[in-house]
């Protein structure tokens, strides 16, 4: 549904974009990582057809963006940035307009207006003027603008920013409901949320894509993924840290905890911990070992995410 | 989607937006006050003793210099400041369809504000027995006058998101489109260039085809060298809108 190719979009001498490809297909929700000005939001300026590309291409179903602009932004629904939105009109004159330029008449308008009304519950600011809502109406007001089409293509930059946390549950919960038959991309800082709401996640650092996989793949590429912990009530560290060092497959033990035992045991491959951690069971029921706790470590997404990317934003405070 | 309901659908957003504020009321009540009296006041409309609305019409271009640029301003540099230009360019309506809309919602207000001048037309009538063809003439000199300076002023809205350097440019621009043909500046010029040079420099001026329109002339000249100058501007800020998204 959304194709992007060797996107570069440069402003002046600095490449903002640097050569992003990746493709969304209906039914996917991608999540959009990065650090504040790694070139989130121009890669969606760019595919939304508000920012042309320096080079590279954006198609949405079969349209360019740069050549059929007017087709392409047909099928997307788009939630810029801090959601913005004309203070002067009404939500309800603010949505019509908007149904309006897309196309939409009479009563399909109003129907359309209505639901995404619901869908956004909106219901108690509908007459009250722009300028007046707060913030959390404000975003879900430019939301119900981006859904106010139906359209296949949902682009949403930060759609949670600036919402409360009950808010956000249902803002997360639309997202999922309509990723079942849309293509959604959605940028967001909040790390929890593409574990909660996408099926993929990218990365991007400095213009670059640096990672691109499920939550599930990106979590196994932090460093703490695949080591097993285990606790037992009667035995010293050092001496089950003998023991299980003698283990096929296991690269390192480390003793976190003498009294009782917490050790750490690192396999040689991080697809093999589950069998590791049999053996480590095997081991500890011949010498009757009192196991508490046995465990394979989860990686943490902002671990990941702050592995990838820390480099980097440690370097730019060193040149301010 | 067809183009004449894309420019109507942003005409109607722009012109709730300006009805809805002061803007629009703000500037009808002073036009009209100010072209009153210009026209009563200071341009001797009864001392003349002739039944035309030539005082009336030859403020205009003054009474505009201001007026317009005041309307116009919030055009795009308002869009800008507010981010709202991000979703108002991703809608499906083309960038020039966004630029005529929002062009022809101002002019509206404009030419609310020219027809509310009837009383002005009704007077002559009265009092004389004037040239009415002359009068239409003049009122569409007026219009294509204005028009022109929105135009400017649609241009230097896109230059800036900050309202009042938008409006001051229009105002120099348009300054500068009425000084290079009015006779007093053409006068002193007359002193130090070639008259070559000097007819040139007039020809640029909305003053010489104003001037020729409000005598009632609709030459058809006159006319294009308005209707090309709106052209040129509106052009002008869809290159500008343009460049600066290229970045």
């Amino acid at each position: 549904m959304i194709s992007v190719s060797d996107l570069r979009k440069n402003f002046g001498a600095k490449a903002a974009v640097d050569g992003v490809s990746f493709r969304v297909e209906r039914g996917e929700i991608l999540g959009f990582l990065g650090p504040n000005g790694a070139g989130k939001s121009t890669t969606m300026r760019i595919l939304t057809g508000f920012l042309p590309p320096t080079s590279g291409s954006a198609t949405v179903a079969e349209f360019d963006v740069e050549d059929q602009p007017v087709e392409a932004k047909r099928l997307i629904g788009y939630l810029p940035e801090n959601a913005p939105c004309y203070d002067d009109m009404t939500v309800s004159g603010f949505l019509k307009f908007c149904g309006e330029a897309r196309g939409l008449r009479g009563s399909k308008l109003k129907q359309a207006v209505d639901r995404a009304i619901a869908t956004c519950f909106l219901e108690p600011v509908v007459h009250q003027s722009i300028d007046t809502l707060s913030k959390g109406y404000r975003h879900r007001t430019c939301l119900a603008q981006s859904i106010l089409h139906d359209p296949p293509v949902l682009v949403l930059d930060e759609p949670t920013d600036g919402l409360d946390p009950n808010q956000k549950h249902e803002v997360r919960a639309l997202i999922r409901r309509m990723g079942k038959d849309k293509a959604i991309i959605f940028s967001t800082h909040i790390l929890e949320e593409v574990e909660a709401v996408c099926t993929r996640a990218i990365i991007i650092d400095r213009g670059r894509i640096v990672a691109n996989g499920t939550p599930d793949e990106l979590k196994g590429r932090a460093s703490g993924a695949g080591a097993i912990v285990l606790r037992a009530a009667d035995r010293g560290g050092a001496a089950l840290r003998s023991a299980l060092a003698r283990l096929d497959g296991c690269s390192a033990v480390e003793v976190l905890q003498e009294q009782p035992a917490i050790l750490r045991l690192r396999p040689k491959d991080a697809s093999a911990a589950a069998a590791l951690a049999a053996r480590v069971h095997g081991l500890a029921v011949r010498e009757k070992w009192k196991l508490i706790e046995l465990r394979i470590e989860v990686g943490r997404l902002d671990d990941v995410f702050r592995s990838i990317t820390l480099p980097d934003t440690a370097g730019r405070d060193v040149q301010r | 989607m067809s183009c004449p309901g894309n420019i109507w659908s942003i005409a109607k957003r722009e012109l709730s937006g300006m009805v809805s504020s002061p803007v629009a009321y703000v500037f009808i009540v002073i036009f009209l006050l100010l072209s009153a009296f210009f026209t009563f006041m200071i341009g001797g409309f009864f001392e003349r003793g002739q039944a035309s609305l030539a005082s009336f019409f030859g403020w205009h271009p003054w009474v505009y210099l201001f007026l317009v640029p005041a309307v116009g301003m919030r055009m795009w540099a308002e869009e800008r400041r507010s981010g709202t230009i991000e979703l108002l360019l991703t809608l499906p309506v083309t960038t020039w369809q966004a630029i005529v809309g929002k062009f022809l919602a101002s002019l509206t207000i404009i030419a609310v504000a020219l027809l509310l001048t009837f009383p002005v037309w009704i007077t002559v009538n009265y009092l004389g027995a004037p040239d009415n063809g002359i009068i239409v003439a003049g009122y569409t000199g007026s219009l294509l006058l204005a028009a022109s300076y929105l135009a400017v002023t649609s241009f230097t809205s896109a230059l800036t998101r900050n309202q009042v350097v938008s409006f001051i440019l229009a105002v120099v621009i348009c300054l500068f489109l009425i000084l290079c043909g009015w006779p007093p500046v053409l006068d002193l010029l007359h002193r130090v260039f070639s008259p070559g040079l000097i007819d040139l420099v007039a020809a640029f001026s909305v003053m010489t085809h104003f001037d020729s329109i409000q005598r009632g002339v609709l030459d058809l000249r006159d006319i294009l060298f308005f209707l090309s100058m709106i052209l040129f501007f509106l052009l002008a800020t869809h290159a500008v809108l343009r460049a600066r998204r290229a970045g």
